[in-house]
């Protein structure tokens, strides 16, 4: 499965991953080794199969509907980059 | 002092011969004169580690001691620390202080540990030679041109280096038991589930468990002691009893039969790597084991299945990281778009972008069954090879990697290279199985690792038949040149 330098492109703005123009060539490259190593699952045969999520086929585990988590907005905010009044910064999206 | 191990420093402890101030002291001077050539820490926690020393000894004196107050070990950095540098390996988390403990910091802490610090590793746990780290590689103490395996290089070098007597690491893929098997140390990683990863960055949930690095299985017993707990803040972890894991280190292995699989012991291996597998076998049958041949037919999918789940996990799991609410964040953002794709673009390494692409791409309308979901089914396969394999073997025995510890850069340039180091681990993450690594011989002065893997929850077994061999045998005592 060869991927063409557009794809790339294509897949790197779905991930928002700033990729440079000069490093395009190298990720097409790696990009089309690694698909030609996952499509040796192709061959495999997984007819009847249910597909597997978790390990141990574990269902989740459900609990009371009450508040269990204190208010700690000072504490996470700190280590944001931007903030004012309780709210996070980013450039401005609705003009 | 820095060659005692974990239930040594546990037992001098409580016999008065040191104070875990005296001893922390020690190692942490170590770490000083001997890490500044090896990279095996991010961050050296100098004054919390006395801190938590002295509270040890007065813990101590009150006599409220547990086996582990007052001993000194470290976290691999993907472990969150309250108010202390939590990286990840990464120049996208190289700002961020966590604001809570891990569930496992938490354990050790509430036991009394001493933590010297955090361990490097590859960035966000992808790469399997510590050469993706943003801090720069971690150096293998046997040859400092050789590279330490990954993902938990630092954990691995920083006990062999004898700079820890054991470290908390993490296995995706193999990170735990690869990097134990380059630097000669023992690392077990326990059945999925077995141990909380509320607070352990996530990079492929499904397969993500946390687990051990020490120099004996003695000591990684111990660790599980602490480390193994029913967290309901982890909806994936197990509501299960903990055993004591030392308590059977010493049963009979006498008539234990180990499952040998055919497709683990290959053409292209090199034959001074299986004879070293080879002759840890024979000890085994010395001791009364069986040996029984097995066949795990679908190993050759278990690379291509795990690089469709994994990566689909991680570009879920590294979407939080967005410049927004912690981390790094990119200079002048002309818009939300331009600081979404530039914090990302330069906060992350080549090998993280590639995976989060990969992943994308499975994941992405019209790819999703022909990729993610043929890769779960074929997981099923998989496992279903080992429940097959397990009704008739206790335990499982191979090479841990293909080959000893290889040379840096050998092979940064070809992803899928570095992907096939990891071929005999895979398969028990997707499969969720526990599997240790012990040493069992060298290859031209390198350490070769022994792999065992264990049914569901079986962790006492292994680590009873690590403890047996290690018992017999003397390759876990030997160091590194320039270490002893």
């Amino acid at each position: 499965m060869a991927l063409d330098q557009d794809q790339v492109r294509k897949i790197a703005s779905l991930a928002r991953l700033q990729i440079d123009d000069g490093q395009i060539a190298e990720y097409q490259t790696n990009l089309t080794n690694i698909l030609d190593l996952v499509d040796q699952l192709s061959a495999a045969d997984t007819d009847g199969i249910d597909p597997m999520a978790h390990p141990l086929d574990a269902v989740q585990r459900l609990r009371a509907d009450v508040v269990t988590e204190e208010n700690q907005r000072e504490n996470f905010q700190k280590i944001a980059p931007a903030t004012e009044q309780g709210h996070y910064l980013v450039p401005r999206v609705v003009e | 002092m820095h060659n005692k191990t974990i239930a040594e420093i546990s037992r001098d402890l409580a016999a008065g011969e040191y104070s875990s101030t005296e001893i922390t002291t020690d190692l942490l001077a170590r770490v000083k004169d001997l890490d500044k050539g090896l990279n095996s820490f991010i961050t050296v926690t100098e004054e919390q580690a006395l801190a938590q020393a002295k509270a040890a000894d007065e813990r101590r004196a009150a006599g409220n001691a547990t086996p582990w107050t007052g001993v000194p070990m470290a976290h691999k950095d993907i472990f969150c620390t309250k108010g202390v540098l939590t990286t990840c390996g990464s120049k996208m988390l190289s700002n961020f202080e966590a604001p809570y403990d891990a569930t496992v910091v938490e354990n050790f802490n509430n036991a009394g540990a001493v933590s010297l610090g955090k361990t490097n590793m590859d960035e966000f746990a992808m790469g399997s030679s510590n050469e993706t780290s943003y801090f720069g590689p971690v150096k293998n103490p046997w040859d400092t041109d050789r590279v330490p395996g990954g993902s938990s290089g630092g954990s691995a070098a920083a006990v062999a280096a004898r700079l820890v007597p054991g470290a908390t690491a993490t296995d995706t893929g193999g990170s735990i038991r690869q990097p134990a098997a380059l630097c000669g140390i023992t690392g077990l990683k326990p059945t999925y589930g077995r141990v909380s990863r509320w607070g352990m960055i996530a990079f492929a949930s499904s397969l993500d468990q946390a687990g051990t690095m020490t120099r004996t299985v003695e000591d990684s017993a111990m660790m599980m002691n602490v480390m193994a707990s029913f967290d309901k803040k982890d909806s994936t972890c197990v509501e299960r009893d903990v055993p004591d894991y030392t308590s059977t280190l010493n049963d009979s292995i006498e008539g234990m039969t180990i499952g040998l699989p055919t497709e683990y012991f290959r053409d292209d291996i090199s034959a001074e790597m299986q004879q070293q597998v080879r002759n840890a076998i024979a000890e085994y049958e010395k001791m009364g084991a069986k040996v029984k041949e097995i066949s795990l037919p679908n190993t050759h999918l278990s690379v291509p299945t795990y690089y469709v789940v994994a990566p689909a996990e991680c570009s879920a799991n590294l979407s939080r990281m967005d410049g927004v609410r912690f981390g790094y964040r990119c200079e002048d953002p002309k818009d939300i778009e331009d600081l979404y794709c530039r914090s990302r673009g330069e906060g992350f390494g080549n090998e993280v972008k590639r995976r989060i692409m990969v992943g994308a791409y499975a994941l992405s309308a019209g790819f999703y069954d022909a990729y993610y979901k043929k890769a779960q089914q074929v997981r099923r396969l998989i496992k279903n090879d080992f429940v097959e394999a397990f009704k008739d073997v206790d335990v499982i025995m191979s090479p841990t990697s293909p080959t000893p510890a290889f040379k840096f850069g050998e092979k940064t340039d070809d992803p899928v290279a570095m992907y096939l180091e990891d071929i005999f681990t895979i398969a028990t993450n997707l499969a969720g199985l526990p599997g240790m690594s012990v040493p069992c011989g060298q290859v031209n002065n390198l350490p070769v690792g022994l792999q065992l893997i264990g049914n569901y929850f079986d962790e006492a077994r292994i680590l009873n038949a690590g403890h047996k061999f290690q018992q017999a045998t003397d390759w876990h005592l030997k160091a590194p040149q320039g270490i002893e």
